[in-house]
């Protein structure tokens, strides 16, 4: 299994991701290895399902990851539960929905174009954007809004490193980001209940944080197409909404820009948006989160527990009120 | 027709039936087939179903009249107890993985997150047309004084589906979807309330209107 999926060639275009029968026989063949890791039910595993063991086997598109001093130790989360419970409502609105939807998507070729107030506007393809930075495995918790989280490791490289390329201006105060929304290949989106395309934002700032990621696979492969393929961002500290899937625009503004959730309700979900135990949604505690696999809360950690990296950022701030 | 309904033996695949959902969460339970979020999952399945049965027992009054099929009556309390029986398994999901099994901690939930309140109100309503569901209650209370404490399920279906709107992000069409049904159905019992027009039965002189059989 490991041979077939270990590729030699050193330079590895984007035409090199990993085909779909591949990528499905090696679907089943973890689904297999989760079955049989199934043991005994009792007590708090009775509906837990044990984890296969995915990390020796994840060595597919991306062998030779450098590791990031920002990985956690944590339990991985299960490549099966990360690709099958997701909020990608292009794809559809239940966690199981993008799963099934999104699996025709197509992801090549793709861009994402990068403009506004910078000195050099580009347009980056998939294969220069692979090609920009060498890759790194980044093992970040990652907490939705909604109170569940989950341990993934991630692959790609600070985003920090395409602003440096690009040059913003003095102008440049703030990002706005795009995602891909082309109502063809997601007629679930009609019923998302949002508005279409997603858009996100971060401080100019947060963006050069070299926590936030520019995100172009997980679990040593290419990202699956409900995770968010071809590229995608990953803000560890933010709440789930805010690391914005198959992003194709890139836009450095003066002004702080429209956020997806913000626009559909701005009480209940800001700009900022960073993990924080002491400040409720209005609806529902977010003092606790559930990982996926667990059948109880655990305390959720103020910044997602990235506090060390980036509280500085928001000194003198109102949480409460910046929330 | 009517006459199979009436016999005896045609509660048990009913009872069956209601019992099948249930049956299925055990059994994925059992073999660890509940998704990524199994909590999430029960939680979601047992709360569908309690307004799913709170709308089938909704339903027998229109459709004893609607299709003239008075032995319906025979199964409104089974699908009242079920809405009950489900809605006690929704409340267990979350006040053990949600809350730790601490009524405390459960309480002050309740007293603060509104949607938890209206929940928790349909769930508290729903007991005493449990308790008094037998034929000894009906016969203590009085038919008429049972009846109307029984129209609190009314309030009950009303605040499951406001628990269910409140509760979702963004798409609200399916909540929507329940209070359109919960809707219809309450407002056909306004409708057969209303005194009748037309010579025949003046709303002046009938006292005993059609409400006694809602």
């Amino acid at each position: 299994m490991q041979s077939m999926l270990i590729r030699s060639k050193p330079d590895l275009t984007y035409a090199d991701v990993t085909p779909k029968d591949v990528y499905f026989n090696r679907r089943r063949f973890l689904q297999a290895m989760g079955l049989a890791g199934v043991t005994a039910f009792a007590g708090k595993q009775l509906l837990a399902l044990a984890a296969p063991p995915l990390k020796t086997l994840a060595a597919g598109k991306f062998p030779n990851l450098a590791k990031s001093p920002f990985s956690t130790t944590e339990k991985e989360t299960s490549f099966e539960d990360v690709t099958h419970y997701n909020n990608f409502y292009e794809f559809g609105i239940d966690k199981d929905a993008p799963a099934k939807n999104a699996q025709k998507f197509r992801t090549s070729p793709w861009s994402v174009s990068v403009e506004g107030e910078v000195k050099t506007k580009r347009k980056f393809s998939m294969d220069e954007i692979l090609k920009l930075a060498p890759l790194e495995e980044r093992i970040y918790r990652h907490r939705c809004v909604e109170g569940w989280s989950i341990v993934v490791p991630w692959i790609g490289f600070s985003l920090s490193v395409i602003a440096n390329l690009v040059q913003p201006t003095e102008k440049a105060k703030f990002v706005a980001f795009e995602s891909l929304y082309d109502p063809g290949q997601m007629p679930e989106g009609r019923f998302a209940g949002i508005e279409l395309p997603y858009i996100e934002g971060l401080r100019l700032d947060e963006a050069m944080n070299p926590l936030t990621l520019l995100c172009v696979g997980m679990y040593g492969d290419a990202l699956p197409n409900q995770d968010g393929a071809p590229v995608r961002l990953v803000i560890p500290w933010k709440y789930g909404f805010k690391s914005i899937k198959s992003l194709i625009k890139i836009k450095f503004v003066g002004k702080q820009p429209d956020t997806t959730w913000n626009l559909a309700n701005a009480h209940e979900y800001g700009f900022y948006s960073n993990v924080n135990p002491n400040v409720d949604h209005p609806r529902w505690s977010q003092a606790t989160e559930r990982r996926l696999g667990d059948i109880f809360r655990r305390e959720t950690l103020m910044f997602n527990g990235y506090g060390d990296q980036v509280a500085s950022l928001y000194n003198g701030m109102d949480l409460k009120k910046y929330y | 027709m009517p006459s199979f309904l009436a016999k005896k033996w045609t509660k048990v695949p009913v009872f069956l039936l209601c019992l099948t959902p249930w049956s299925l969460l055990l059994w994925r339970a059992y073999y660890a087939n509940l998704g990524p979020d199994p909590v999430a999952t029960l939680q979601h399945t047992t709360g569908d179903w309690t307004l799913r049965f709170l709308v089938f027992t909704l339903c027998i009054s229109p459709a004893r009249k609607l299709l003239r099929l008075p032995e319906l009556i025979r199964f409104r309390r089974m699908l009242g107890l079920f809405a009950f029986f489900y809605g006690c398994c929704h409340f267990l999901v979350y006040l053990g993985p949600d809350q730790n099994f601490s009524l405390a901690a459960m309480l002050k939930d309740v007293a603060k997150r509104p949607f938890i309140t209206v929940g928790f109100t349909a769930l508290v309503l729903m007991i005493p047309l449990a308790l008094t569901s037998t034929a000894g209650w009906i016969r203590r209370l009085g038919g008429r004084r049972w009846q109307i404490l029984h129209r609190l399920i009314y309030i009950s279906a009303v605040c499951g589906v406001i628990h269910y709107l409140w509760l979702v992000k963004s798409a609200i069409y399916r909540p929507l979807t329940y209070g359109i049904i919960v809707g219809v159905l309450l407002l056909w019992r306004v409708f057969n309330w209303l005194p009748r027009r037309g010579p025949k039965v003046p709303a002046s002189t009938n006292p005993q209107r059609s409400s006694a059989t809602v």
